[in-house]
């Protein structure tokens, strides 16, 4: 079987796969999205209540959760649209210019 | 066994004894028995096949092509606007590497519109990627059917295959013909095993990507080299189905053709009108011969040049009119798969029957005619005309 | 079927549009497609069908798919039919035998894809009562092409083609009542929503269609920061506005019984809506007063019929 991650631009065409396909779930997460920010978001870990309001209004799945508790941004996905800073109701999120995160 | 039926109800039973899992359906004259017979036999448990009786032909290739994705078989059944409809989905059937099987009851395509028989609707999609197999008659259109299958879901293919027929001259004339038992048909048609479907549960399969420059060349030279394998699969399964019926099928079909200083090339029924003038002309002295394309896409270039290299003058019929100014498509390709050939015959180009316009024995041997006289005094004349036009001009074939 | 919501249980499943789609900064479709996926039961499968569109070309760039399930596009102008083969064939092989489990169908469309070009294969596979959902997330004209008007995009909006110019006022012809339109087909489940405050109204309605048998129908507000001109962050207000005005009203159609699912406590004047976005923007030059005085006339009128028809 072919894999996502063994496929780049300088693949030949007898090991692509036919057609286009991919045989994975979620390979879109190889993809670093993150380049794209021109600000980044920053958790304040200490003000989060962890209501996880945040974690739908992401467009990029880029707010995890494990053990009800929110994990810090995938800064791989986040796009540093600043919806989660707008939404949160305990400031736990703050917008900082750049793209690096803090 | 023999039986009584029209082509269309020949294809319509050969579907039967398959028993595709889905079919898409929607009605266009010609083909419209087709689904209206398969309609039959679903509404008495004959088949086991999902009918979806959709909106469009549209949405009928649509549904084939998602269908398919899934990991069903998927058939269809259409005529002329119909193909014309889905012509974009036809690209997406190939290039996703769909192997779909459809009959295509050859009709004018619009406009004006009209209902008889020319190939102006499956030519048009000649470079979409399917694989096109041209009948004769009924029988053909029943062992095609048969064929599609085990050709078009070969791994090394994977491609859609397109068995198309006359309309109203195949697809409604009566003929007797000879049917295989459905054990034998179910048998030679195997199961549909594909290696990835959007229904797998071991793992998920995503199909129809956005494909950047980067790799859409990539797909298209698989889709090229798929088509080019294609050749040797559809004698393989030609072999293997004259076991099963007796029945021999090739590229093309050369009739007389051994000692043929003159000879036509043509597609579909008007090949049996071309064969009886064939007899005429050789029960005179005449040598005179016949190629019968069966495939059209794969294109049998190599096979036609063998075929043809001995001959003196050729004339390639065309059944449609491709407004190239140049010649019809099936003339356009013959020319080309000649031209490595280091004597090559005199060859011209004629378009006839559009429209349902009639093509007559008497109208060959005036063909044939034209050809011993290009033959004798080596001058070609025009080379694309039009037969069985009225027209106040003295032109060459009209 | 009625479930409780439980925002913080639905924020841990694992979602099934991951990150790394190449869809704009602050995309409400994003929003939108992550949200309803949300609604499935984790054990349950699912294959997603897509139209052309923004949330296709970025979400299967191969060889990136960023769909968990199973995922077929095909074209713009066919994904409900796409859909409906899909259902088709899971309907033929379950019967032989071939596949098992529980797997649902799933299409998302941009208002191009449902409103317009897809609208005759969307009605034929409503028609036919195929078990899927069709989802639209209308950002209320062509984005991925650029920002053009569609039958969806709302009176007097500046798009590329309908540009406000000294004798056009942004686009001249009302939004198509979609919504109205899927009622008018008499399938089980139709529904208008929007991602709004916990996402109670977007989820619940989602696991509605997806788990209510035969064709479902869910039209779901996905504002475009691009399209619409408004600062991406800002996309929960914008919602907020839209559904506060009742430019936006959440209801839901079951089995031909109509119910407003949210009436605002003090419903706002359009305006509000309208200033918060720069395609209205024209509408607030001296000598435009009539045309707020319209769209407010509108918004009203469609609202209170609406109450009517939801029994007051």
């Amino acid at each position: 079987m072919i894999h996502a991650k063994d496929i780049n631009e300088k693949t030949p065409w007898q090991e692509l796969t036919p057609g286009g396909e991919i045989y994975e779930a979620g390979t879109a997460r190889l993809y670093n999205t993150g380049t794209w920010r021109t600000d980044t978001p920053f958790f304040k870990q200490e003000n989060c209540k962890h209501c996880m309001l945040c974690v739908p209004y992401c467009p990029d799945s880029a707010i995890p959760v494990q053990d009800g508790k929110r994990q810090d941004f995938v800064f791989m996905h986040c796009k540093g649209c600043g919806i989660c800073a707008e939404i949160c109701p305990f400031e736990a999120i703050e917008m900082t210019p750049g793209g690096a995160p803090k | 066994m023999m039986k009584f039926m029209s082509g269309n109800e020949a294809v319509a039973y050969a579907m039967k004894q398959i028993d595709p899992d889905v079919m898409g359906a929607f009605p266009i004259t010609p083909s419209t028995d087709i689904p209206e017979v398969f309609a039959g036999y679903v509404a008495n448990g004959e088949v086991n096949t999902e009918y979806v009786a959709v909106e469009s032909e549209h949405s009928s290739m649509s549904v084939c092509i998602a269908a398919q994705a899934a990991g069903a078989r998927a058939v269809s059944a259409t005529s002329s606007c119909g193909l014309a409809l889905m012509y974009e989905l036809l690209y997406v059937a190939a290039s996703s590497r769909l192997p779909i099987s459809m009959a295509c009851v050859n009709r004018a395509l619009t406009g004006p519109i009209n209902i008889n028989n020319d190939h102006s609707d499956s030519m048009g999609a000649r470079d979409s990627g399917w694989i096109q197999l041209y009948a004769e008659n009924n029988q053909e259109a029943y062992d095609n059917f048969i064929q599609a299958m085990p050709i078009g879901e070969s791994p090394a293919v994977r491609l859609p295959v397109m068995t198309c027929m006359d309309g109203f001259i195949t697809s409604h004339a009566m003929e007797n013909i000879e049917l295989l038992e459905t054990a034998a048909v179910k048998a030679f048609v195997g199961e549909y095993r594909p290696e990835h479907y959007l229904l797998k549960k071991d793992n998920p399969l995503a199909i129809g990507p956005y494909d950047i420059s980067a790799y859409y060349m990539e797909h298209k030279v698989q889709g090229a080299e798929a088509m080019k394998a294609a050749k040797a699969r559809i004698l393989e399964v030609a072999a293997e189905f004259e076991k099963v019926s007796g029945r021999k099928y090739g590229l093309i079909e050369e009739y007389r053709l051994e000692d043929a200083e003159t000879a036509v090339v043509l597609i579909g029924s008007s090949a049996g009108t071309g064969k009886a003038a064939v007899d005429r002309l050789r029960s005179q002295g005449v040598k005179a011969g016949l190629i019968k394309i069966r495939v059209f896409r794969p294109f049998p270039g190599e096979e036609l040049a063998r075929a043809l290299a001995k001959t003196q003058a050729v004339a390639v019929l065309d059944k449609s009119e491709g407004f190239s100014a140049n010649g019809g498509p099936v003339f356009a390709e013959t020319r080309s798969a000649l031209y490595d050939l280091k004597d090559r015959p005199a060859l011209v180009n004629i378009v006839y029957g559009l429209g349902g316009r009639d093509i007559r024995v008497e109208d060959f041997e005036r063909v044939f005619g034209r050809l011993a006289d290009i033959a004798a005094s080596g001058e070609t004349g025009p080379v694309y005309v039009h037969m069985g036009q009225r027209s106040q001009a003295q032109e060459v074939m009209a | 079927m009625s479930i409780r919501y439980n925002q913080k249980r639905e924020a841990e499943k694992q979602p099934r549009l991951t990150g790394g789609h190449r869809m704009c900064a602050g995309c409400g479709a994003g929003i939108v497609v992550s949200g309803v996926l949300r609604a499935l039961e984790p054990e349950d499968r699912a294959v997603v069908v897509n139209a052309t569109g923004c949330v296709e070309v970025s979400t299967f760039m191969y060889p990136y798919t960023a769909y968990m399930d199973s995922f077929i596009h095909s074209a713009f102008e066919n994904a409900a039919a796409t859909c409906s083969g899909v259902e088709a064939a899971y309907n033929a092989l379950k019967r032989r035998g071939k596949v098992d489990g529980t797997v649902k169908f799933i299409t998302f469309g941009g208002d191009g894809g449902t409103y317009d070009i897809g609208f005759q294969s969307l009605s034929g596979a409503m028609e036919r009562g195929h078990d899927m959902v069709y989802v639209c997330y209308d950002n209320e004209a062509y984005m991925n092409t650029g920002v053009q008007r569609s039958s969806s995009t709302p009176r007097f909006s500046r798009t590329t083609t309908s540009p406000v110019g000294s004798v056009q006022p942004g686009k001249r012809q009302q939004k198509k009542d979609l919504t109205e339109i899927l009622v008018a087909h008499n399938i089980p489940y139709v529904a208008q929503t929007a991602p709004i405050g916990n996402f109670r109204d977007l989820h619940l309605k989602s696991h509605k269609a997806i788990y209510t048998a035969g064709p479902c129908f869910l039209n779901i507000l996905a504002p475009c920061p691009r399209g619409w001109d408004y600062p991406a962050a800002k996309l929960a207000d914008i919602i907020k506005l839209a559904v506060d005005s009742c430019v936006w009203p959440l209801f839901e159609v079951e089995e031909g019984q109509w119910r407003v699912t949210y009436t605002p406590k003090k419903k706002l004047p359009v305006e509000d809506y309208l200033r918060s976005q720069g395609r209205f923007r024209h509408m607030f030059q001296p000598g435009n007063e009539w045309m707020i005085e319209e769209a407010q006339q509108q918004i009203d009128q469609k609202w209170e019929r609406l109450l009517e028809r939801a029994g007051g």
